[in-house]
């Protein structure tokens, strides 16, 4: 009997080495030959390949690495090249979007014409992934859903990058490529627009990935805990539903009094991920172009209360203070 | 479960991941202060730790006692420009506490000639005089700023002839010629861990440039301050936190950080200095960086200039609010002439 009752994968199950399922033929078929591996079996199939690069695969990795060239040289240049800084300080560095002053013209490449091009591609790179994730699924005769999950994610990523500074006038409103400096970036915005946590699409967003997290955490942890009752085979339990699936249902119905079908679960899960992104993006675009101000934006709507002052303080600019 | 089932990279990432914990999270306890109403998130954190070791390092050093008989020093010593109408008992005791403030290894003569101590031969009395004339601005023009416990050498200098706390203008944002990213001023390790713009000081603490940047309108009004902008903001503010080892709530409610009504009065206090700065920055400073040997200025050949830091070093007042200038009244101005 393999030993299901752990935190870690403890089975590896292993036939034949095989090319998978006969599909029609495409203008490339799949690459290499496929060799088992211990080590990635401890986290997933132990059977390594074959792989579809396929044209769109080939050009999306090909456009994603002229955006990490870019990045990356712009970046070793910023400390010199020197290799060990590099390596030192790659989570401070970053490549720039243009000086506000450049507004959506086109800067010479060192002020920031660089980003636009990394831009390009890297956004070149996802909806290129995107086609392919579409097409090699419906090769298969799947359904669409991943795809259109990550066509979520390049929504939010195109906003930022791309549609907000358009409507803003300035290429300088953009996020820059950088560890660190993305997440000064947002602290930033966040600070000019008047704390983000205040626009009621980030709290959707943020629902919405707790949510997923939950959901995430409620379901993986249901089906491994009916996994000694066959329960890992839910696929087949949204119709046929088996003792394992009878178990989980009722352990939620005890919990919470209702509970999600094995078909359903999947529904919230996709629907959570996809609607973090979507709402997220929704409360950048608003940000700067209709409102100014959130925390003003949540007083005027009765969203946040103004608290009583602690000091009577007033602005000392406004009384004559010199600055 | 035995320890033995989980697989060795398992373990190793969660030993990586304690190691971090360890090696760059500030060990709890934390002690919290509440300055506002329960809830309003108006809360002081100091660290206790942290906290002594910043106080031990911040101690008034011990004054003589107070002297102030004998004529005006300018009717006994030559060359007296500042302190003319102090009673030499009161301005031998300041000098001695100048030495003992800024130059206690070098002694007397680091500033003056030996034999002829009215001499202005060597630049460091040229700057000394002029420091002095600074000083004494900041007690009486600055009550705004510095309160009641005004400033001394001591509060800058803390026993070295150069403040250790000082800054140089660094490079400027969009210089280079080259074909890679200009230089932006930051996107580089600072002192405060972020990789916001090292010199956040020339703009706003020398030039005069807008501080303010938030919207002050829920809808847009015309307000263009950008993202990038507000980097070098929120550069300054950090600094002034890292200055004052004080947190954001220090001054202000960060739920809505440029709201004057939910902030606190220190926030005004802070307004004042960034006045004081540029005035001693541009009027005492850049004037003497031509007096200062070459090999005392930045990189880019300009003068050590004065921030938070300066006078604070990580205390929220100077010395925890020790009131030295009250003991020295010539530094408040009393007997001197206007500088």
């Amino acid at each position: 009997m393999p030993e299901y009752q752990n935190i870690f994968t403890r089975v590896q199950v292993r036939g034949p080495l095989h090319a998978g399922v006969p599909v029609a033929k495409g203008p490339w078929m799949r690459e290499g030959t496929p060799f088992f591996s211990h080590f990635m079996g401890q986290i997933g199939n132990a059977q390594i390949g074959p792989l579809y690069l396929g044209t769109l695969g080939v050009a999306s990795l090909v456009c994603g690495f002229i955006a990490i060239e870019i990045i990356g040289l712009n970046m070793w240049a910023s400390v010199d090249w020197s290799p060990i800084l590099f390596v030192r300080d790659l989570p401070w560095l970053a490549l720039e979007p243009p000086s506000p002053a450049y507004g959506l013209h086109i800067p010479p490449l060192n002020q920031g014409g660089w980003w636009l091009m990394a831009g390009f591609f890297l956004t070149s790179a996802m909806v290129l992934w995107f086609f392919r994730v579409y097409r090699r699924a419906r090769q298969l005769g799947l359904g669409t859903h991943t795809a259109w999950a990550w066509a979520a994610a390049i929504w939010l990523y195109f906003v930022l990058g791309f549609l907000r500074p358009l409507l803003m006038g300035s290429w300088g409103e953009a996020p820059p490529f950088g560890i660190f400096p993305h997440l000064d970036w947002t602290v930033a915005f966040s600070l000019r627009y008047g704390n983000l946590y205040y626009d009621p699409f980030h709290m959707l967003s943020i629902v919405f990935l707790y949510g997923s997290v939950l959901l995430f955490a409620m379901h993986a942890g249901t089906i491994m805990a009916v996994s000694r009752f066959g329960g890992d085979k839910e696929v087949e339990q949204s119709v046929d539903r088996g003792t394992a699936s009878e178990r989980a249902a009722l352990f939620w119905r005890w919990t919470m009094g209702f509970n999600a079908t094995m078909e359903s679960i999947h529904r919230w899960a996709w629907w959570f991920a996809v609607l973090t992104p979507l709402t997220g993006g929704i409360g950048i675009l608003l940000t700067g172009t209709v409102t100014d101000d959130w925390f003003l934006w949540a007083v005027k709507h009765g969203v946040a209360p103004h608290y009583m002052p602690i000091a009577n303080v007033v602005d000392p600019a406004s009384v004559g203070g010199k600055p | 479960m035995r320890l033995t089932s989980i697989p060795g990279v398992a373990l190793a990432g969660a030993f990586l991941v304690c190691l971090i914990a360890v090696l760059t999270f500030t060990r709890p306890p934390v002690t919290v202060i509440a300055t506002g109403d329960a809830g309003t998130g108006m809360q002081l954190l100091y660290n206790p730790a942290k906290i002594s070791a910043t106080i031990a390092a911040n101690q008034a050093p011990p004054m003589l006692p107070p002297i102030d008989a004998g004529p005006a020093a300018s009717t006994v010593y030559k060359n007296v420009q500042v302190l003319k109408g102090v009673s030499t008992g009161a301005f031998t005791r300041l000098m001695v506490s100048m030495t003992a403030w800024v130059a206690p290894q070098q002694g007397c003569n680091y500033c003056h000639v030996a034999g002829n101590f009215a001499s202005d031969a060597k630049y460091t009395k040229v700057i000394a005089r002029r420091m002095l004339q600074m000083t004494i601005a900041v007690n009486t023009s600055y009550k705004d700023h510095v309160g009641a416990v005004g400033v001394t050498c001591y509060t800058c200098h803390r026993g070295q002839p150069m403040p250790s706390q000082v800054w140089f203008t660094g490079v400027t944002p969009g210089s280079g010629a080259g074909l890679a990213e200009s230089q932006m001023g930051k996107n580089l390790p600072t002192l405060t861990g972020g990789s916001l713009p090292s010199d956040p000081f020339t703009p706003f603490l020398l030039n005069n440039d807008n501080i303010r940047v938030s919207g002050s309108t829920a809808l847009p009004s015309g307000n263009r301050q950008s993202i990038k902008q507000t980097d070098w903001t929120y550069a300054l503010m950090i600094h002034y936190s890292s200055a004052l080892g004080v947190n954001c709530e220090f001054c202000h409610n960060s739920r809505a950080f440029n709201d004057w009504t939910q902030s606190t009065p220190q926030r005004v206090t802070a307004y004042y200095a960034e006045g004081m700065l540029r005035d001693l920055n541009r009027n005492y400073m850049v004037p003497l960086t031509g007096t200062f040997p070459a090999a005392q200025l930045g990189p880019s050949g300009d003068v050590a200039k004065i921030n938070c830091a300066t006078c604070h070093q990580g205390a929220y007042k100077p010395l925890f609010g020790a009131a030295m200038a009250a003991q020295f009244p010539p530094l408040e101005g009393v007997g001197a002439a206007a500088p």
